[in-house]
């Protein structure tokens, strides 16, 4: 894999730190840099790495860090092999970010065996911390039990007590429909209905005829990527959002409502973990990353590389060393502590517990400008955001 | 199957080189064999185990397209199919992997015969067509079929103990397998090949009318090339399967179908050696440019329309021009 000429260490500064000695971490970030998620966690996963790395002064405090980067085209065999192959030939410690379910899973799976770290920012699966969790893995970001309860249980709180879904059919849409009915009916809301529609979709017209039809408050809608873009952009066309019902996204980021536009993505509602004006502190960090990513601000994944790599180095300076179990016992045991997500704590099963928010995209005369999109409807605590630990089925907890 | 013995015997006498291989094949196999011995001391193992598997898929493409001349665009489907069963077998039957290759090979033998016996009765594009129709529906079968997972496939599946004795967790070990797998699989395809069954397949492809004028049950002959054709194509999925120790859903997309027709091409159709080439010239691409992105799929692109434009008989149909013997 090619180096990306990134090593920060010099000799020099290690003099003037006067460390006794330096360790060598090299991570390894993994994600589309080509396909349907390469703006969410493409290359601005890799300059999240590189400033968390350059923000924590690693070269200072005795730690060289360098930096690689592939492309695992959304294939688990190709992203399975690459991962392999550094753990196994090239000295890569952490693999970083892995968006798309399989492939992060078959990440999780390598990094077990070979007892290395894994710090998944961009999977969704909460089997990461559930039937498949790993001693070696941090699940950071969100996942889709956060994004079902997130969404369901502040819809309701916001008086958006009926539902309709609109589902691709395949598992990851069952899932998301079933996990987010259950916290809808028990936090006192009821489901009127479901449709499921082919996946991949294209004409959603008369799946959002029927949630239309339904008189339901909100209809969700629990697809992912070009599904979900759709579906929005034809229930714009539709008038669903001016007609008076919420629309819900259970699955959406801030570059796809910039793809869309907000004449078209206003109004829709979505979970998230991070939002780039939120405070100074994120808004410090968002402006220096935009410099650097060709005008994006970071999605939450990328914000979530950034966290989880620098936890990461603090844990190595911590520790003083960089093998896998020392490193995985000090990253749970220290809280967290970050800009970008403010202060956690990371589970026994890997889970990273931090607030999660329910946002609505702005009307295009709220709106100041690119990029300033949400406005938070409400927050879900860290406490109640994710999946309580004993309910995840993880081996290690048991 | 049966098959008409007379004409067999008929193209027996006419076929040359079905008793030995010629001398430059043999040294061709040889060379090939040292240097995929060599191979796991020099190159990244797993890397070259990938590289088998698809150079084995490629080659039980070729040998339906090059062979007999049938463009199948669903070959994805005996891939993957036998992927998700030799990983369901290997993980939730815990059979040992040998035991589990085998059930993938069966199903997708099952498959091909199913799709085939359908699919030979057109030519051409709609014999493409029928075979891509039935391939997607596979693909959406393994979307929602509850044992392949959905879209996350089938993780974490055992590599285990070869007939219950080798332990194939390391990955040296588990090479040599996927080696003899594939050596064996390349004979086989070669002596297919070479064989009378093969010579009249040549007859069928070069020129169909004829061949049944002749007496040839031309679509028996169809048939059975097709279901040896997936059976292989299983083989080499369902060992992949093993190797990554995970099925998912790329391995039946029609996205495969099409790499595997890419291969297939770049190497040179028609050609013994030729899907090896090109599976390992892929392959290779995919892994070595991952970091540079969107480059893999652009070089791909480009190199599909040089070699369409340029040398249209396949990096190793152009060898073989030059030296003037068959490859």
């Amino acid at each position: 894999m090619k180096k990306m000429g990134f090593i920060l260490a010099s000799t020099a500064s290690l003099l003037m730190a006067g460390a006794a000695y330096a360790t060598d971490v090299k991570i390894g970030v993994l994600n589309d840099r080509s396909g349907i998620y390469a703006d969410i966690a493409g290359e601005g996963s890799v300059i999240a790495a590189q400033m968390a790395a350059e923000d924590f002064k690693a070269a200072d405090k005795g730690i060289n860090v360098s930096i690689v980067s592939a492309d695992h085209q959304n294939k688990p065999d190709v992203g399975s092999n690459i991962a392999r192959q550094w753990y196994d030939t090239e000295n890569v410690d952490v693999i970083a970010d892995v968006p798309t379910s399989s492939v992060a899973l078959a990440v999780n799976e390598i990094t077990k065996e070979k007892n290395k770290i894994f710090l998944a920012s961009g999977p969704a699966s909460s089997d990461l911390t559930g039937k498949a969790c790993s001693p070696n893995t941090v699940h950071w970001t969100y996942d889709t039990w956060a994004l079902a309860n997130g969404t369901g249980s502040a819809m309701v709180a916001q008086g958006g007590d009926s539902w309709f879904f609109v589902t691709a059919d395949y598992a990851f849409g069952h899932a998301l429909e079933r996990d987010t009915s259950a916290v809808v009916e028990a936090s006192g809301g009821k489901v009127l209905g479901a449709v499921r529609h082919p996946f991949p979709g294209q004409d959603f017209s008369s799946f959002l005829l029927q949630a239309q039809g339904s008189g339901a408050k909100v209809v969700g809608l629990a697809n992912a990527g070009g599904d979900t873009i759709n579906a929005v952009k034809q229930a714009s066309e539709f008038g669903i959002t001016q007609g008076g019902q919420s629309l819900a996204a259970l699955l959406m980021f801030i570059n796809d409502v910039h793809a869309l536009g907000l004449d078209v993505a206003q109004g829709l509602v979505l979970t998230g973990a991070f939002y780039w004006d939120m405070n100074d502190q994120t808004r410090e960090f968002s402006a220096r990353f935009q410099e650097r990513n060709a005008g994006q601000k970071p999605s939450m994944i990328e914000a979530g590389v950034y966290a989880s790599v620098l936890h990461y180095l603090k844990a190595v300076e911590a520790v003083g060393d960089k093998d896998a179990a020392k490193v995985m016992a000090k990253m749970k045991e220290m809280p967290t502590d970050d800009p970008l997500f403010g202060k956690g704590t990371i589970r026994a099963d890997g889970r990273k517990l931090h607030d999660m928010y329910l946002f609505r995209v702005k009307k295009p005369e709220q709106s100041k400008g690119a990029w300033d999109y949400f406005e938070t409807v409400a927050t879900i605590p860290a406490d109640k955001a994710f999946r309580p630990l004993a309910d995840g089925d993880c081996p290690l907890v048991k | 199957m049966a098959i008409d013995t007379n004409p067999i015997a008929m193209a027996a006498i006419t076929s040359v080189g079905t008793a030995g291989m010629p001398r430059h094949h043999l040294a061709i196999f040889a060379a090939l064999l040292v240097f995929l011995i060599a191979a796991p001391f020099l190159l990244y193992p797993v890397f070259v185990m990938k590289v088998l598997c698809f150079a084995l898929f490629a080659c039980a493409f070729n040998l339906l397209l090059g062979f007999g001349g049938l463009l199948s665009f669903g070959h994805a489907a005996y891939f993957g199919m036998a992927s998700y069963v030799s990983a369901h077998a290997a993980k939730v039957w815990g059979l040992t992997p040998e035991l589990a290759i085998v059930a993938g090979t069966l199903v997708a033998a099952v498959l091909g015969l199913a799709i085939g016996s359908l699919a030979i009765r057109r030519h051409g594009i709609y014999f493409a067509m029928v075979t891509l129709a039935f391939a997607q529906m596979v693909y959406f079968f393994s979307l929602q079929a509850a044992f392949t997972g959905g879209e996350d496939g089938i993780q974490a599946v055992p590599r285990g103990y070869l007939f219950g004795l080798i332990d194939l967790r390391s990955s040296e070990v588990l090479y040599f397998f996927v080696l003899a797998i594939f050596f064996a699989g390349i004979l086989l395809i070669y002596r297919i090949i070479h064989s009378p069954f093969g010579q009249v397949l040549k007859a069928i492809r070069e020129n169909e009318p004829r061949a049944i004028s002749l007496g040839y049950r031309v679509n028996r002959y169809k048939l059975a090339l097709f279901v040896l054709s997936a059976t292989l194509a299983g083989v080499a999925g369902a060992t992949k399967a093993i190797v990554f120790q995970l099925a998912s859903l790329t391995d039946v997309y029609w996205t495969m179908s099409g790499e595997v027709v890419l291969m297939t091409l770049l190497g040179g159709m028609g050609t013994v050696f030729g899907p090896i080439v090109g599976a390992a010239v892929i392959v290779t691409m995919q892994n070595y440019l991952a970091t540079f992105g969107d480059w893999v799929t652009i070089g791909q692109g480009l190199i599909f329309v040089v070699a369409v434009l340029l040398f249209r008989e396949g990096i190793v149909g152009v060898l073989a021009k030059w030296i003037r013997k068959p490859l």
